[in-house]
């Protein structure tokens, strides 16, 4: 699971979270963890996001609040946390039970150049976590983590929130439906039944 | 409402404000998301006060649109309510709607709108409608206590019925200026 920059493989580690997924819906920032969902095995459960940089987290509470039995992961990049750093306080305030957030740190904007961001110089995403209220927390660098990290996002005991330091390489593109309407209402009806395509 | 607060608040005698909150509990909706206005405080109050609604104070508007979002793809109904300055802070997340085909409904008090007496909502306040317009959002004015109802009504109704981003625009006519005095 480690690439030779001797950090956790961006591609390993998503397949390794999502095994054995049950229930597990998945939101995915823009950028490299959409391509990453899809290439572990497109599903009707995954809403990979082809825009709205800073909306992860938040799609992912509005889900979780909406379906509060039913476990929801949010897996994101640095970059997009940054730009909706102000929804772990609003998270964080709600509790959701059933929240998981996973960032993969690689320490750059990988969609646009490998510019390099924040956390590069130090800012620490746990620790704004923890400061927002966040009490469930990991800072994951190793293959042998990565257990305990999946068994967290299952265990209903969050809101949750982990940082996971990634090899900063790029993997090959794997693009899921670029029509929106299509990933959205596949997991509205695989959460909702065929109500989910009738009149509400 | 504090006589000193720069804000203004409906006259509490004003039936609109609960006049909204029927219609969120008429079309079932099940997330209020909000950065307080004023001019929403009674109905933000009989949201809160309602355990069947999930209300959620956002750090910045925009926050709201992933919000709703997320309520949708879980079966939630949920409706944003903002400021007018508020709007400014959701232009490239409204394309989420776009993208997805999701309802968005927005409930927003205006500022800088008429007889305002604070310079920094003039701007915002006057691009308020254009901005939301130009990312594809049906927007319709209540301007008179009687036309609040039908027109969040209407907007509620035109965001689940033809799934795309609507708003209401509740004018400053209806919430009032405040003057500090200056009149």
């Amino acid at each position: 699971m480690l690439a030779e920059s001797g950090k956790l493989d961006r591609r390993e580690l998503t397949r390794a979270l999502l095994a054995d997924r049950g229930e597990l819906a998945v939101i995915a920032g823009l950028g490299a963890p959409c391509w990453d969902i899809t290439a572990v095995g497109d599903h009707k459960l995954n809403l990979p996001l082809w825009g709205g940089m800073g909306a992860a987290a938040m799609i992912g509470l509005g889900l979780a609040q909406a379906q509060p039995t039913r476990p929801v992961l949010v897996l994101t990049g640095d970059g997009e946390m940054l730009m909706g750093i102000g929804s772990l306080a609003t998270i964080a305030v709600k509790k959701p039970k059933n929240l998981s957030i996973v960032v993969q740190d690689n320490e750059h904007y990988g969609e646009t150049g490998m510019q390099e961001t924040a956390t590069k110089y130090g800012v620490d995403l746990v620790a704004m976590a923890k400061g927002a209220g966040f009490t469930k927390t990991m800072f994951v660098t190793k293959p042998e983590e990565v257990p305990a990290l999946r068994a967290a996002i299952h265990a209903g005991e969050g809101p949750f929130f982990a940082v996971a330091k990634i090899d900063a390489g790029s993997k090959k593109l794997v693009l899921p439906p670029r029509d929106g309407s299509i990933i959205q209402n596949r997991m509205r009806e695989a959460i909702l039944g065929e109500a989910a395509v009738h009149q509400l | 409402m504090d006589a000193d607060a720069i804000d203004k608040a409906p006259d509490a005698a004003a039936a609109w404000p609960d006049q909204i909150y029927d219609l969120l509990k008429k079309h079932e909706i099940r997330q209020v998301c909000l950065v307080p206005d004023a001019g929403h405080s009674q109905l933000i109050k009989r949201c809160l006060a309602d355990n069947e609604i999930i209300v959620t104070t956002l750090t910045t508007e925009e926050e709201g649109i992933a919000l709703m979002q997320g309520a949708w793809l879980g079966g939630h109904k949920a409706v944003l309510l903002m400021q007018s300055s508020g709007v400014g802070n959701c232009i490239n997340m409204l394309s989420l709607s776009h993208i997805h085909r999701c309802p968005m409904p927005m409930l927003v008090t205006m500022r800088g709108d008429f007889g305002e007496f604070n310079p920094a909502q003039i701007p915002m306040g006057n691009a308020t409608q254009a901005v939301l317009e130009a990312m594809g959002t049906l927007v319709k004015r209540a301007d008179t206590p009687e036309d609040v109802a039908p027109t969040v009504d209407a907007t509620i109704r035109m965001a689940f019925n033809t799934f795309r981003p609507t708003a209401t625009l509740i004018g400053q006519r209806v919430i009032g200026a405040k003057t500090f005095g200056k009149d």
